[in-house]
């Protein structure tokens, strides 16, 4: 009965504020409820029984990716909207027609759930107290591999970003 | 109520999903376009903790953190892209970045 | 039901207000500790020896006009104190202020929560709190602010990586993220983690120095660089909150110093049963001290140590703590699989 409030709830609030970045004027505005989003995911993730996600998905995403765009943001300062000349009506017709399409998928999942169901799929239930150690074991065992070529990735990532944001390129 | 099913999740992911795709096609400005790509990773990721928490394994949430590795290090260059465009050309209006259009 | 809610909504009616008054008191005490280094006598005139000037001190902030720059973005402009004070006290929630005590025969354990991932959410609150700076330098519609706001939380995101390495140290030396899992382990060892890990301590009081903006990293805010930096343009209350979340930081960041390295709430030599007399002082009373002592040193910096430039601030931070810090953390592992054998 709590879970299902949560859920709801925090799924209202993640929905709300997705659409809130996307309709925004102001880009700063935008970045601000995309925030906010993260933020409930977070709690959705501690809801789901991942609180090292949930604390991840706030330091990496909420704290560190978002700023980057905020600094960027701020770099580019513009003077006049950048939507100042563009058609509004085909974005109106547009997002109608995308709007359609998920409303046709999700009838779909529904739909599907009753047509031909699956063999029962069990609520959901957290998983063990120590989360931590888990994601840490799998981490450093059985994707071990991955993990080091991720940190080359991040690696290339940092100095690719910043050979391109040099001013004398 | 109903008790909580994975199918929910998928619900919310596809339609938080669904709202990014719309802000990639429908917004000029490029920083929102890549903040609606987020809002899709994100929508992945909740898909993939709900089924990591329906089978009881975490190698779901293993998956989100790489994920999230790859996403920090998509934001990073293509922000770093952006900031290259607009010193040239002084514009973040996707449909003035055409450059190389034919 | 009591256990849910009654006795948390307690704890946390009792952290909120002690955090408050002693803010208030820090503020207070900031500011006569620096007179006494530079000999002379510091607030003296409301109450006997100044005691009453933070109330002063509040009455006045209250009463102040409340001025909105003419071309900024109101919300984004009231909501950017908000976003700075609120990381600062909700991080007090994991913080152990003490063991477990009987009271009225129930046994309470004296911290708010117990995370199992305690140290994670402190990172987690801390980064948050970067996007009242950004967006308050940023809403202030004026270009000292939104420098001084970009330095500022540029030098708060690059600290932050160093800190988190520390962190990330002495969770290998404790086990644990818990909070309270840390403490119980410097009981185990016997030795607070800042002997086990002096390198580490280094690292984190330079990193929560220039995480709180404070001297001598407070070239963002210094009154001499930027105007006052991200908060030129507030006045009042809002102003008042921004004073309120710097401080309440600084508590933060010394309360876990104290939690992680200087043994929480632990008496010293904490094993050794000679020194059993010492036990009459309660757990949270050593807590107390030892904060104030690390709160003393932060003060005691300000007044002695001449302020960092920026550039020289950001290659500190990036090119000595960050190399240093995961040096620390190879070190620490590999002592760690040498002992487990």
């Amino acid at each position: 009965m709590g879970q299902a409030l949560a859920f709801y709830t925090l799924a209202a609030f993640i929905l709300g504020f997705g659409v809130l970045v996307v309709t925004a004027r102001s880009t700063v505005h935008s970045i601000v409820f995309l925030v906010a989003d993260f933020l409930f995911i977070a709690g959705l993730y501690v809801l789901m029984g991942a609180p090292f996600l949930a604390a991840i998905q706030v330091v990496v995403y909420a704290g560190g990716i978002v700023v980057l765009y905020l600094f960027v943001v701020m770099l580019v300062n513009l003077k006049r909207p950048p939507e100042a000349h563009q058609d509004r009506r085909r974005r109106g017709r547009l997002g109608m027609v995308v709007a359609l399409v998920v409303l046709v998928e999700l009838a779909a999942i529904a739909a599907y759930k009753y047509v031909s169901p699956a063999a029962g799929l069990p609520p959901v239930t957290p998983m063990g107290p120590d989360n931590v150690a888990q994601v840490g074991m799998i981490l450093y065992t059985d994707y071990l591999i991955p993990f080091e070529l991720a940190s080359i990735l991040l690696l290339v990532a940092m100095v690719g970003a910043i050979i391109l944001a040099r001013r004398d390129l | 109520m109903t008790p909580i099913t994975p199918a929910h999740y998928m619900v919310l992911s596809a339609a938080l999903f669904i709202i990014g795709v719309i802000g990639v096609m429908t917004r000029r400005n490029i920083i929102v376009i890549l903040m609606s790509i987020e809002l899709m990773l994100n929508a992945v990721n909740i898909n993939l903790v709900a089924f990591s928490q329906l089978w009881q394994n975490a190698v779901g949430q293993v998956f989100v953190v790489f994920v999230v590795c790859v996403a920090a290090a998509e934001a990073a260059v293509g922000l770093g892209i952006i900031l290259a465009f607009y010193r040239n050309k002084e514009t973040v209006n996707i449909d003035e970045m055409s450059l190389m259009r034919w | 039901m009591i256990d849910l809610v009654v006795i948390p909504l307690i704890k946390i009616v009792i952290v909120l207000t002690g955090v408050l008054v002693t803010v208030m008191y820090l503020v207070l005490l900031e500011r006569k500790v620096q007179a006494w280094v530079q000999v002379r006598l510091g607030p003296m005139r409301v109450g006997p020896h100044g005691v009453l000037q933070p109330i002063a001190d509040v009455l006045k902030l209250f009463v102040k006009e409340d001025i909105t720059p003419v071309r900024a973005d109101k919300w984004v402009f009231t909501l950017a104190p908000i976003i700075v004070l609120v990381p600062a006290i909700i991080a007090f929630a994991v913080i152990p202020f003490g063991d477990t005590v009987s009271i009225f025969g129930k046994p309470v354990p004296l911290r708010v929560a117990d995370l199992n991932i305690g140290l994670l959410y402190i990172v987690a609150v801390a980064s948050i709190g970067i996007y009242g700076i950004i967006l308050g330098g940023w809403s202030s519609n004026s270009k000292y602010p939104l420098l001084g706001a970009l330095r500022s939380s540029a030098q708060l995101i690059s600290y932050e990586v160093a800190v988190t390495l520390t962190f990330v140290s002495v969770v290998l030396a404790s086990g644990s993220l818990s909070m309270v899992d840390i403490v119980t382990a410097q009981k185990a060892n016997g030795v607070w983690f800042a002997f086990v890990q002096p390198v580490s301590l280094f690292i984190y009081a330079v990193g929560a120095l220039a995480e709180t903006n404070r001297s001598p990293f407070d070239l963002p805010e210094a009154e001499q660089e930027l105007v006052a930096g991200f908060h030129t343009e507030y006045s009042g209350m809002r102003f008042a909150l921004f004073f309120l979340a710097e401080y309440a930081n600084m508590i933060v960041v010394s309360a876990i110093a104290t939690t992680l390295f200087f043994g929480g709430w632990l008496r010293p030599f904490p094993n050794v049963e000679f020194l059993r007399v010492l036990d009459i002082v309660p757990g949270w009373a050593w807590f107390v001290v030892k904060t104030f002592l690390v709160l003393y040193v932060f003060l005691w910096i300000r007044a002695t140590l001449p302020r960092y430039r920026y550039d020289q601030l950001m290659r500190l931070g990036w090119k000595f703590l960050i190399p240093l810090a995961i040096a620390n953390i190879i070190v620490t592992a590999a002592v760690k699989v040498v002992l487990s054998y």
